[in-house]
């Protein structure tokens, strides 16, 4: 099977400061991988990196595309790669508000990317948008409403629709459930595991919440000060942790 | 007679150079907004500096200006440019839409069609048409060069929802050649078909902006819109009340305080053509 992305060598740096480095990895389609780390390890940077968001400073991020398969977004122009990250990718942001048109519609900001990508027809626009409202359990009779009047979990479920509308194959989160209550948290995950499955996507998760990748990483990486200094396994890293660091941030979990 | 103190039209040869310039790309470029250096003029901005500088570098002394603001010739904005250049140029001027080779405009397209030797030049308060949108610049920009224009149909997407139809009825956003989307400065929708294959230059003047952009005589405007919500030019559906005109756009105008008003076309000349032809509506004295 042929790897959906694949990252060699990534490193950005700002200035003399190391953002990551030496990052290297492969995703397979279907595959959930978690980062974690502590606040400044590198893994936003990273993540960023991998989304087109930033410029690595050396390393290849190859992603298999639907038309031309294997290419590195790096090098590749910026219209082909601002067309990847309208279909085939999606990124969520940890704030919802980033990641949302704060005075457009519900209806309008899971509609936007599909306008983006050519629809313009009002009804099917609107039909798929009642479609994803539902389907991440936001009432319909709320298409009309903007976000402003939402909840922040609201917001996060909005975010999510308006991210998965075109049908992507790769999903980045930042921090997805960060600044939810408990409750809400768990399920937005829940939700999220959903659709990961139903929808057959690939993910990258980036989070400090050990919790969080238990549930729906299948493979994790630990970082620390830009480098990654353990991957393997979700639970084999969780229960068994090798790196002095993994040990750290697992026994630092508070049990209630 | 002119103003010895000042070169013609006002601006020196070498900001009409450079004014020139920017028009010519624009017409090279249709729908594409060239930055230009914007000089102070002596009147504020938002009263039609653009289009005064555009008219500036494209009068020369045979020509012959016209200049209205919302269709009326008789208004303080229109008045006032056309005595600038009168005095400052020295230039024949008219109210008679077919006598005059250049027409300044203020938000209205004159009813009657011009033909292939007459420059229309508007004045344009925000050029951007995603600018409500997407207040970043660099972005915008980005935009426009990859064609990235989903975020115009959000605008439209948000009216129907809210409003049931297409509620934007000034400065609808259209599409040039296929290519760029461009705001056709704050003129009324049912002017926006008259934009397309029209027979004169269009030229378009942002002073505060500073940004110029043209169509050049017959180019492709197509107005956004949806395939189940198509565009509609639309307009007051009555008869003009002095000369009972049913196929221009009217002003509403309040006559007293009973609830009284009168449709009356907001293009002056095109009004006053047709009462001197003989034409009579129901408000007429």
């Amino acid at each position: 099977m042929r790897p959906l992305l694949s990252v060699q060598g990534v490193a950005k740096r700002y200035g003399a400061h190391i953002g990551c480095a030496d990052v290297s990895f492969d995703l397979y389609p279907g595959e959930v991988m978690g980062i974690v780390g502590e606040s400044g390890s590198g893994k936003s940077t990273l993540l960023n990196c991998m989304a087109g968001h930033l410029a690595p400073d050396a390393g290849q991020v190859v992603f298999d595309t639907r038309a031309e398969g294997p290419k590195d977004t790096v090098t590749m122009s910026e219209p082909e790669r601002r067309m990847l990250s309208r279909t085939d990718w999606a990124f969520v942001h940890q704030h919802a508000r980033d990641g949302l048109r704060m005075g457009v519609s519900a209806g309008g900001n899971v509609g936007e990317r599909l306008m983006a990508v050519g629809a313009r027809h009002y009804g099917e626009i609107r039909g798929k948008a009642t479609d994803w409202l539902e389907r991440v359990e936001i009432d319909a009779a709320r298409i009309d409403d903007r976000p402003t009047t939402f909840s922040g979990g609201m917001q996060q479920r909005l975010q999510i629709a308006r991210n998965l509308v075109t049908g992507p194959r790769l999903v980045f989160m930042d921090e997805p459930t960060g600044g939810l209550d408990v409750s809400v948290q768990a399920r937005l995950l829940d939700l999220l595991r959903g659709l990961v499955r139903d929808m057959g996507l690939s993910a990258i998760i980036v989070t400090h919440d050990l919790a969080v990748v238990r549930l729906l990483a299948d493979r994790l990486m630990v970082m620390k000060s830009g480098r990654v200094v353990e991957a393997g396994l979700t639970d084999q890293v969780l229960d068994d942790p090798q790196h002095a660091y993994s040990q750290l941030l697992v026994s630092s979990v508070l049990q209630v | 007679m002119t103003d010895q103190a000042y070169n013609f039209a006002y601006l020196d040869e070498q900001t009409k150079r450079m004014i020139r310039r920017a028009i010519l790309k624009g017409l090279a470029i249709p729908g594409y907004q060239v930055p230009f250096a914007s000089r102070e003029m002596p009147m504020p901005y938002g009263w039609g500096t653009g289009g005064v500088q555009v008219s500036a570098a494209v009068l020369t002394p045979d020509d012959t200006l016209k200049v209205i603001d919302q269709g009326a010739d008789d208004t303080t904005n229109a008045v006032s440019i056309r005595t600038f250049f009168e005095r400052t140029a020295g230039v024949k001027t008219t109210t008679r839409t077919t006598d005059a080779s250049v027409i300044q405009t203020r938000h209205r397209i004159p009813e009657e069609p011009l033909t292939d030797n007459q420059i229309l030049v508007y004045q344009v308060p925000i050029p951007e048409p995603l600018r409500f949108l997407e207040p970043r610049e660099s972005e915008t920009r980005k935009m426009h060069s990859l064609e990235e224009y989903g975020l115009m149909h959000v605008k439209l997407y948000e009216d129907i929802s809210r409003h049931g139809h297409i509620a934007t009825s000034y400065a609808y956003p259209v599409k040039i050649e296929g290519r760029y989307v461009m705001d056709p400065s704050p003129i009324p929708k049912f002017d926006n078909p008259k934009l397309g294959d029209m027979a004169a230059i269009q030229l378009f003047g942002a002073g505060r902006e500073q940004r110029i952009y043209a169509l050049p005589p017959y180019t492709q405007v197509v107005s956004l819109d949806f395939e189940d919500h198509p565009f509609e030019a639309s307009k007051a559906d009555h008869p003009c009340g002095l000369c009972d005109a049913t196929d221009s756009y009217l002003d509403e105008v309040i006559i007293d305080d009973t609830g009284g008003r009168m449709f009356v076309c907001s293009d002056t000349d095109y009004c006053a053509a047709r009462q001197a032809a003989g034409f009579k509506g129901k408000d007429a004295a």
